[in-house]
Order: structure tokens, then C-alpha cells, then sequence
């Protein structure tokens, strides 16, 4: 939650930076064409005993699919490289996310596990930095295995790494679920939370938790 | 390889333009699902002809992105007896029991294009050509692979020997199960790329190619054509039966 800065000294919630709504609201667009995409890709070649919903997923059949798959996948690396870039240079993730000491994060945990739906504005409580934080990461893995399926000629010693070109697939459908398991929750809680989600596209806060400050 | 999730639409045997362009506007109308068309609405992407447009092109750009990345000298990773895969998938856009099988005796490969000795080829006459072979990993671009071991005329030797054009473009391949494809050249001199005359599979096996099979371990499968029947050398882009439906080009590994 990047605040503005001039609303800082009187005492106002703070809202979200333009910039971090611009590049959410892309990343949700790529997110969800990534996996959509994914899962009629993994359909045409299940690593388990089940296949996606066709219908729930992007692209209407394998080659549509890969069409999406590898288009969306530029904005999703283009779009998440600026979202990083600006976290890093604004100062954004030093004072909002990556605060994630023992300290703070876990002497504090049970306390704002019961009250995360409370959800202080202009503060990220220890269990969002840690979502926040790790779903960076997942997307970060997501896109290296993808590149280790995509070319385990050419980049061979990073599909090694992973232990081969299956394994590779396999550690790429773990990330999509850790993924969908965070979506799943962030959309949950994003709609329970009265006027988060229109906070996060006018870049108003909240305003039950606007008063409250 | 190429058995997968078809379009229910007339199939495409030979390359003209005009159909191809229909056939991409359809493709990719079809790949528009329910889920797609709800995020494309809220973006305001409102035809999808323009999206149809745009994936082509980005697939397009996705071709030069994996030509730039590829390295002719990077060999893909070989694997021991002990590893290939058995028995090795069958793999084509039709049922196994289709395959064609070709009397080796009579069998001609013809030639075509940029390329200054044009004769036909027996099979004999290829057998007596230098001979190698490999053991790779052949990557489905529906996910699976499979190890196999081919051995052969590697394409360069081959190339240089019929007097091709190997500043062209691009190498074809016409084959007897009327499937085609094509490779640039840069792909077509890597040396790992192979004019394959054996394959996987028990002597006498004709499934998998027989009597000669293009193996290109730095593609995915789909470029690795089987029962060819005729190569070509040309400038102009010759697109490939998967490839004309909307699969990648380029399609390296």
C-alpha cells in the first residue's frame, strides 16, 4: 500500500499509488490469462489424474491455448519487472512489504490473524506482507520454471536445476496452485473487506477504516 | 506428436494463402472461450478479429524472440541406452493404425527449390552417405517427452552435399501422410539435426518415420517430420500443416 505522501501529515488514511493500481489491475489481467491458458495446456498432457473444466479455461483448444499462453506471458514479465522496479525505487516494498522480521511478523501474528478483516489502511499487517511478499515470489518461480519447460535445450542448465524438463513441469503446477490458493484468498478477502477493492482502483481508502484513523 | 485437440473444421492439405488467412481468423475465434471473452470485455477489446490479429503477431514476435535465442552450437543433452523411453509414443494427427508404410525398395526422396543437384535420393544411396546417431529427448508441445534414438545423415552434411542454399531462409518437408512442416536454416545446420533412417523401435517397425524421418532435437516434435517424402529450399515462408493452424512457428526447445 504505497501512500501519498501529502495526505501524510494530517493524520488521513493513505490510499494506493496510481502506479500500483495500473500495474495490479494489469497483473490480474495476465494472472488470469496465464492460468486459464495453463490449465488447457495441462490438459492436453495431465501430470495427474484429473483435467481442468474446459470451459473454465483460455483459449478453446491446444494451440489457442499456447497462442495465449505466450503472449500474456509478456505483459505478465514486463508488467510484474515495472511493479518491481517501483517497489524497490519508491521505497514502496522497504516500508510496506519487506518488513518482515520475526519480530514483527510472528509476535504479532495472532493478534492480526483475528483481526485481518479489520484491515488497517495504510499499513500492511505481518500475515499481508508475508502474502504479499511470498505470491511475488511464486509468480518470480512461475515464470523461471515456465522459461525451463519453454526452452530445456537452450537454457538446459536451468531445467537441470529444477531436475529435468518433468520435474520442471511438475514444480510449475505446484506455483500455479500456490497461486490459485492466493488468488483465492485475496479475492475472498478482498470482497469481504467493505471498500478495499474500490480502493485498490480509485485509490480511495477504505472508509470505515479511514475514520477510525 | 501431432495427435491433439483439433478444430471441427475442413483440414487444410496444401499451403494457400487465402485459406490460411480464413483459417487463422477461425482458429482463433474458436479460441476465444467464455473466460477469455469475459476479461477481454472488461478491457475493452471489443473484435475479435483484432485479437486474432494481435495473437498472430505475437506469435510472429514470439518466432524472432526464439531465433535470437537460439544457439547454433548448443548441443541438447544426450541420454544413455539405459534411458530411452519404451516404447517410444506413437505420435501424428491421425490414429496409429493410418500410418502409411512405405516399400523401402522404390522409395524416392525428392528435392525441390534453392538447390543445385535436384536428383532424387534411394535409400540405398543415403545409407551410403556418413552416418551418426543420437540419443535426445523429443519435447510434445502438448507437454509429455519421450528419449528415442535415431541415427542417420546429419542434415548439414546432407545440405552441403545436394548443393543447397544455405543462405535460404528455410527447409521444407512435404510428407507421405500428407503432413508438412519447415525449419529455418539456421535449425537445419545445427549439428544435431538429422537426416533420420533408423529409428525407435523394434527392426522393421515402420510407425515411427519409416523410411526417413527429419530429427531436429533443438524443436518440438511437431517439427520433426516423419515419411518424408520430399524437402524443399526456399525463401518464402513455407508454414507447416500444424503450424498454418495457429502452432507456433518457430517452436524451438
Amino acid at each position: 500500500m504505497s501512500q501519498s505522501r501529502a495526505s501524510e501529515g494530517q493524520g488521513e488514511a493513505r490510499g494506493h499509488a496510481l502506479f500500483v493500481r495500473v500495474t495490479h489491475w494489469i497483473n490480474a489481467f495476465a494472472v488470469l490469462v496465464m492460468i486459464g491458458s495453463g490449465w488447457r495446456i495441462y490438459n492436453a498432457s495431465p501430470l495427474f489424474d484429473f483435467r481442468f473444466i474446459p470451459e473454465l479455461t483460455v483459449g478453446g483448444w491446444l494451440a489457442g491455448a499456447l497462442a495465449w499462453h505466450f503472449a500474456a506471458m509478456w505483459l505478465l514479465v514486463v508488467n510484474g519487472v515495472a511493479y518491481l522496479a517501483y517497489g524497490f525505487a519508491s521505497g514502496h516494498f522497504w516500508r510496506d512489504l519487506l518488513r518482515i522480521g520475526p519480530i514483527s511478523a510472528y509476535r504479532n501474528l495472532r493478534l492480526e490473524w483475528t483481526t485481518l478483516t479489520m484491515h488497517g489502511v495504510g499499513e500492511y499487517n505481518p500475515v499481508q506482507r508475508i502474502l504479499y511478499t511470498g505470491v511475488v515470489g511464486v509468480l518470480a518461480l512461475l515464470v523461471v520454471s515456465g522459461v525451463a519447460i519453454w526452452k530445456p535445450v537452450q537454457f538446459q542448465r536451468l531445467t537441470a536445476f529444477f531436475g529435468g524438463y518433468d520435474e520442471a513441469r511438475y514444480v510449475h503446477f505446484y506455483a500455479m496452485t500456490a497461486l490459485c490458493a492466493f488468488v483465492a484468498l485475496h479475492v475472498t478477502l478482498a470482497f469481504s473487506v467493505k471498500g478495499v477493492l474500490r480502493s485498490m482502483i480509485t485509490g480511495r481508502p477504505p472508509k470505515a477504516a479511514a475514520s477510525k484513523e | 506428436m501431432r495427435r491433439k485437440e483439433r478444430p471441427s473444421k475442413p483440414r487444410l492439405k496444401e499451403f494457400q494463402p487465402q485459406i490460411e488467412r480464413i483459417e487463422r481468423r477461425l482458429f482463433l475465434k474458436q479460441g476465444l472461450s467464455l473466460g477469455a471473452l469475459t476479461l477481454l470485455s472488461a478491457c475493452n477489446l471489443k473484435d475479435d478479429d483484432a485479437v486474432d490479429r494481435l495473437l498472430w503477431s505475437i506469435s510472429r514476435w514470439n518466432d524472432r524472440v526464439q531465433a535470437a535465442l537460439f544457439d547454433p552450437q548448443r548441443l541438447a543433452p544426450t541420454y544413455t541406452e539405459a534411458e530411452i523411453t519404451r516404447p517410444f509414443p506413437f505420435n501424428a494427427y491421425y490414429e496409429e493404425p493410418l500410418a502409411p508404410v512405405i516399400d523401402g525398395s522404390s522409395y524416392r526422396l525428392s528435392l525441390s527449390g534453392r538447390i543445385e543437384d535436384k536428383q532424387s535420393w534411394s535409400l540405398q544411396d543415403l545409407r551410403a552417405l556418413p552416418q551418426a546417431s543420437q540419443i535426445t529427448r523429443q519435447v510434445c508441445v502438448e507437454g509429455w517427452s519421450a528419449i528415442g534414438k535415431w541415427g542417420g545423415v546429419p542434415f548439414r552434411q546432407f545440405l552441403e552435399r545436394i548443393g543447397a542454399d544455405l543462405s535460404a531462409r528455410y527447409v521444407g518437408f512435404l510428407c507421405a501422410d500428407k503432413y508438412s512442416t519447415s525449419i529455418d536454416m539456421a535449425t537445419a545446420l545445427h549439428p544435431q539435426t538429422l537426416l533420420a533412417l533408423d529409428f525407435p523401435g523394434a527392426p522393421g517397425e515402420t510407425k515411427y518415420g519409416y523410411p526417413v524421418k527429419v530429427s531436429v532435437p533443438t524443436k518440438l516434435g511437431f517439427k520433426n517430420p516423419k515419411f518424408v517424402a520430399e524437402i524443399f529450399v526456399t525463401n518464402d515462408y513455407p508454414g507447416g500443416y500444424w503450424e498454418n493452424l495457429g502452432y507456433n512457428w518457430f517452436s524451438g526447445s
